[in-house]
């Protein structure tokens, strides 16, 4: 195993000390939410001791500071997933609000009746569900490439869907539900070949792996800070420039104007105009700090290190009997989505809990997967870079003795 | 190992879980209404024969957590033979005991029924053991074919 100094850095996340049910926290259920380090709990902090005020507004000294910090979070966003300009970071609420905001602006003013909207059967509620609503509003139609028994996209029949109809295409770079790491670059190209735009959401993602917008070459591209290691309540729209220049604004108010009359209104520059009222000022510094915190790890590790948790992780569950893994990708994150034989996800769930660890259990906002693997819900473990080994064998005995115990 | 979990997995559940009584269909029901818990995908059919104003039998089928499975294969035991303003009592004091903050709740009045009590420890769960109940409630009023939790 190559060095990981995860005890180090378990260390820096002052939550993993907590007991559970009178045990030791075993945290997987990262993929819903991850925990944050001390870095980024101080950062909130030191804002609110000393720096913090609204931003882009007054002329005095701590407004300044607060919009340095509020600013300087936007430029380490900017670096970390190597965007062109910081005009290209949109601060919103979270992955959610991002795809809701392409839908109702760029979707609204540029898909019409009868065009279409290209998904995946792998997708979260919130990347379905903005796009039903844009096509009730439009009368656009919503296309859904299939996905195999592996929990891969059928690529083939991906491609065949992209036609002259298809205005956007907007799918997980990584499954939340199954783990599955998409093609994304091989879907981009195909969709660029057709002069459609991609929108890739990359709440999974990106906690995960190095991301690089340039080189992936998508049109949009959205995540969460609060599974990023960053505090809820602020997530990140990036597009490219042209694309975000041309679109309509989405919420009307402060910050999003440069001048306004009763006759008419100018609407500010990017990313002001997608920034209506003021923003998560102390979330987006918190933000700021994970992605400190992530570079001095370097995504690269984090990404090796993670792969040979679950790689360790499947392995151990497939030696129990009973067990099932959904979700087989050939290319997967650190996801391990399992049902046992008569056991219901919901006792496994609570069983786990007993013991301290926290797994996830239900359709994880993805009932069309659980339709398709004919599955009511499934239990999830969901790992980050500060999970160990050790941890997954609590879990594995864990769901041993659960079996054992419904007999 | 899973010492804490004593009074919400007793061994009466894992019983009415591995052999769940009254799993079958009523061909000839009077009542069947679905019950359906969306945030873990729990989906049952309730059937009840009934003579008059007494529920001359009830089963059910579906799929569950061994909570909710339990809690309906005892509820189809126990409302047999009841009139329905005796079942509409049951269902009250078995609210009341799952998700009530009283202890005053009187556990002889719902019998074997005390074996889900608790799940008032666990807010999660609390759906879980009610959902066969809400599915009898709508089943007596006989106002829908399908309810649901949320």
């Amino acid at each position: 195993m190559t060095h990981f100094p995860v005890q180090k850095i378990r260390d820096d996340f002052p939550i993993l000390a907590e007991l559970i049910r009178k045990k030791p926290l075993v945290y997987l259920d990262n993929a819903a939410s991850s925990q944050k380090p001390k870095a980024v709990i101080d950062s909130i902090s030191h804002l609110y001791t000393h720096d913090y005020a609204n931003v882009h507004r007054g002329v005095h000294l701590l407004s300044v500071r607060a919009t340095d910090k509020f600013e300087g979070a936007r430029e380490k966003i900017k670096d970390f997933i190597n965007a062109d300009t910081s005009k290209e970071i949109v601060f919103v609420r979270g992955t959610t609000e991002a795809i809701n905001l392409v839908a109702q602006t760029y979707g609204k003013a540029n898909i019409k009746a009868g065009d279409e909207v290209l998904i995946t059967a792998m997708e979260h509620h919130s990347n379905i569900v903005p796009w039903q609503i844009l096509c009730e509003q439009t009368g656009a139609v919503l296309k859904v490439a299939p996905i195999d028994l592996k929990g891969e996209l059928i690529y083939e029949e991906f491609e065949k869907l992209l036609n002259d109809k298809t205005k956007l295409v907007s799918v997980a770079h990584m499954s939340n539900a199954l783990g599955t790491v998409n093609p994304v670059k091989r879907i981009i190209a195909a969709a660029h070949a057709k002069d459609i735009p991609v929108l890739l959401d990359g709440a999974q993602a990106i906690p995960h792996m190095k991301v690089d917008v340039q080189e992936l070459d998508c049109d949009f591209y959205v995540f969460s800070g609060h599974k990023l290691y960053g505090p809820s309540g602020i997530g990140v729209l990036y597009g490219k420039q042209a694309l975000l220049e041309a679109m309509p604004p989405y919420q009307g108010g402060g910050e999003m104007i440069r001048k306004v009359t009763f006759a008419e209104t100018e609407y500010n520059t990017l990313p002001f105009k997608f920034e209506a009222g003021t923003p998560s000022i102390a979330d987006a510094v918190g933000l700021g700090a994970a992605i400190d915190y992530l570079n001095e790890i370097g995504m690269d590790r984090i990404a090796a290190y993670e792969a040979e948790l679950l790689a360790y992780a499947t392995e151990k569950a497939r030696q129990i009997e009973g067990l099932r893994i959904i979700g087989e990708a050939e290319h997967k994150g650190a996801i391990l989505s399992f049902v046992l034989d008569k056991i219901h996800p919901h006792d496994i769930g609570t069983m786990l809990d007993s013991l301290g660890i926290a797994v996830r259990a239900g359709h994880h906002c993805a009932m069309p997967v659980m339709d398709f693997f004919e599955v009511p819900a499934t239990a999830r473990a969901s790992f980050a870079m500060y999970n160990t080994k050790a941890e997954i064998d609590v879990l594995m005995n864990g769901i041993k003795s659960l079996i054992e115990v419904f007999g | 190992m899973f010492d804490d979990l004593r009074d919400l997995y007793q061994e009466v559940i894992f019983d009415h879980n591995r052999n769940p009584r009254n799993f079958r269909v009523i061909e000839d029901a009077d009542r069947k209404v679905e019950g359906f818990n969306p945030l873990c995908g729990d989906r049952l059919t309730l059937y009840l024969k009934m003579d008059g104003d007494v529920i001359a039998d009830a089963s059910f089928q579906g799929s569950g957590c061994a909570i909710s499975t339990a809690s309906v294969s005892l509820m189809t035991e126990i409302i047999k033979g009841k009139t329905e303003a005796e079942a509409e009592a049951l269902f009250k004091t078995f609210h009341e005991m799952t998700t009530g903050k009283d202890e005053q709740v009187n556990l002889e009045a719902v019998g074997k029924l005390a074996v889900l009590a608790g799940v008032r420890e666990y807010p999660a769960r609390v759906k879980c053991a009610t959902l066969a109940w809400h599915t009898l409630d709508a089943a007596l009023k006989n106002e829908a074919e399908s309810v649901s939790t949320e």
